[in-house]
């Protein structure tokens, strides 16, 4: 039981993402932390105002024109995924735990090929904006848009809750600004990056900070070798002798300890992943399904260095952070003892930055950390306007007849709207306990938006009744679990004894949306079941195909 | 597309080539990953201690480090097998598709 606590707290601090535990206190204003902070904004603004000159249709402004090359995507959906919580989250359990953190990465990782594989070539073939336009090619339009939509834009906004709440610890901590401050900054920059520049300034923010993030990761990582005379025994005996677990921190601590959970955790990151509807998008900005492939060939080798990197960076804050007095809480470490890190376990690799680069490195990864936020955070609201103007208006309210310019300008407004309702949820959050947003977020993704969007590639029996029904189910299903489990039913009720033991309800949430879906779908026999099943087989031939895909437009 | 094309490129040799090399190397490769991600995860659930034996006597470095640092190339080498794969033998194939139902 122990051990499964001890699961439990950890996994509720990563899938917490970026967010940093506990009242803050304000640091000094950091100056050259600001200074490469503004120069990142200007550069981004400056960008978005040459996005905006070049964003005139609506498929300039959800897909940036489908001219995307793999590359960039490749690095744009990288730096979709390394959000402030695997940087920070992941070197922070690394600090903490070790090779725990490790386990974690490869989790995140291991979905990745899966997607490749069976999903993005053909979601790129069959699609056009949203992932809603696959999930409802042969099915009945409004129903299958509506579910995909209110999934989607579930997705979107709890994991703007955690963003919008990291960002403002965040920047309250490293930059010495006023939490409401922070929050609000963020909101109208992402609003102004999504309205003005739409997908082309969304891809290249998020690729300008990725590339950022990864060259100040290597050079961490390679100033933590250094130091060790590139001996990786080095690193690790240093590590192990002053860690206060010791030589347990080399292997498999109390993470993954049973198995349902670590089976539940593994489908929840792996068919999460598959589900989440901005990096779905993402596969809808290049030009055909080859560029799509290699996307995610150069994402997967970005995602997999950066977690290496993370590793590296972890360890080397064991040895040079945690016994450092110029890091520690010595007020806490005075009250409770161990070795409390200023502002909480996920700031280990930002004090690592200062140890092995002073003043100036750690103003740079300070930024970065600040740009990581504000980029996912775009790529979010952008993805969950397209649902709101593009399944929502376009195609429901006005039955797919509606002109482009109609359905842009509901777009950039439904932009907006969520970048207010992210700036009220970011502040209204604040104190609260947030750990289960993201977690709940990946659980909804895995079992709504995935089974349905899978089975509609991959299954010709499928009807519209069956993935109503099911989907439907997944997401009830993933709510209610999250509810009934120790996060929300222990640490935010306060009950005794959670009634649903797991933190992680996706083994059992993915497996009820499956099971209704095939169900419902084998037992009816309605006139519009018969004509979802003969869709099928032009459909699939245009997802093997990409004949009568949609092209890149020209420019 | 229209009923005939469909008919057409349904029965065409080469679209049933593509179709079933193409899926059978998705799945192998799929399958591949999950059997490794999962016996990494029951390792980790069931015998945790395999992963720490020392990598050489004297080593303060565990096996499982080497082991999790492989797993994530194996995943990178695994992507790049499908799309040297996909980028010659599939667009290929695709492409004399293409070609032929044009004519």
């Amino acid at each position: 039981m122990k051990v499964l606590v001890l699961f439990m707290c950890i996994g509720v601090f990563l899938f917490a993402s970026g967010t940093i535990e506990g009242d803050i206190e304000r640091q000094p204003l950091n100056i050259s932390a600001i200074v490469m902070f503004l120069l990142f904004v200007g550069a981004t603004l400056m960008i978005t105002y040459w996005a905006s000159k070049r964003t005139k249709t609506a498929s300039d402004f959800y897909t940036a024109g489908g001219g995307i090359t793999g590359f960039q995507n490749g690095l744009a959906i990288a730096g979709d995924y390394m959000s402030a919580a695997s940087f920070l989250g992941i070197s922070g359990l690394v600090y903490l735990a070790g090779y725990d953190g490790l386990i974690y990465s490869i989790g995140f990782l291991v979905g990745w090929p899966i997607i490749l594989f069976l999903i993005s070539e053909r979601l790129r073939n069959l699609g056009k904006y949203t992932f809603a336009d696959v999930a409802s090619f042969r099915l009945k339009q409004e129903p299958i848009r509506i579910l995909a939509a209110f999934g989607a834009i579930a997705t979107v906004i709890l994991y703007l809750i955690a963003q919008m709440v990291g960002s403002g610890k965040l920047i309250e901590l490293l930059f010495g600004l006023p939490y409401e401050y922070a929050v609000i900054l963020v909101g109208v920059l992402m609003i102004l990056y999504v309205t003005f520049g739409g997908m082309l300034a969304t891809t290249w923010v998020q690729i300008i900070k990725a590339g950022l993030l990864l060259s100040g990761a290597t050079f961490m990582a390679v100033a933590v070798l250094y130091h060790f005379d590139f001996s990786f025994e080095k690193l690790f005996s240093s590590a192990v002798k002053v860690h206060d677990k010791g030589k347990d921190i080399m292997s498999p601590g109390g993470l993954v300890s049973d198995p349902v959970s670590a089976i539940s955790l593994g489908v929840a990151l792996m068919f999460g992943t598959a589900g989440l509807p901005h990096i779905l998008m993402r596969f809808f900005t290049v030009s055909d399904a080859k560029e799509a492939r290699k996307s995610v060939f150069f994402a997967t080798g970005f995602i997999g260095y950066f977690y290496i990197l993370t590793f590296i960076i972890g360890f080397g804050a064991i040895v040079m952070v945690l016994k450092n007095p110029e890091y520690l809480d010595l007020a806490k470490q005075a009250m409770s003892g161990g070795s409390p890190l200023i502002g909480g376990k996920n700031m280990a690799a930002i004090h690592l930055s200062h140890a092995v680069g002073g003043d100036f490195f750690l103003g740079f990864i300070s930024a970065v950390a600040f740009a990581t936020i504000l980029a996912v955070v775009s790529g979010l609201t952008l993805a969950g306007a397209s649902a709101i103007s593009h399944d929502l208006y376009a195609n429901v309210f006005e039955k797919g007849v509606c002109d482009e310019v109609k359905e842009m300008r509901v777009s950039k407004i439904a932009t907006v709207l969520l970048g207010i309702i992210a700036i009220g949820l970011g502040i209204a959050f604040e104190k609260q306990n947030i750990a289960f947003v993201v977690g709940l977020a990946f659980a909804i993704a895995a079992s709504s938006n995935f089974p349905v969007l899978f089975l509609s590639m991959f299954w010709s029996k499928l009807t519209t009744r069956g993935a109503v029904v099911g989907g439907v189910s997944g997401l009830a299903t993933a709510i209610i679990l999250v509810i009934l489990g120790p996060i929300v039913w222990i640490d935010i009720l306060g009950y005794e004894e959670a009634i649903f033991p797991y933190k992680y309800p996706a083994l059992f949430s993915v497996t009820v949306a499956f099971v209704f879906i095939w169900l419902f779908s084998i037992t009816d026999n309605s006139k519009r079941a018969r004509k979802d099943k003969a869709g099928f087989m032009a459909q699939d031939i245009r997802s093997q195909t990409g004949i009568g895909a949609e092209g890149a437009s020209s420019h | 597309m229209t009923e005939i094309t469909i008919e057409i490129i349904k029965n065409h040799p080469k679209y049933q080539e593509l179709v079933s090399s193409r899926s059978r190397y998705a799945w192998t490769l799929s399958v591949l990953m999950l059997l490794v991600y999962y016996t990494f995860i029951m390792i980790i659930a069931f015998k945790p201690e395999l992963l720490a034996i020392p990598l050489y006597n004297g080593s303060v470095i565990s096996v499982g480090i080497p082991i999790g640092i492989t797993i994530i190339l194996f995943s990178f080498l695994l992507t790049g097998l499908y799309v040297r794969r996909a980028n010659s033998k599939y667009d290929l194939l695709l492409e004399e598709l293409n070609a032929d139902i044009k004519k």
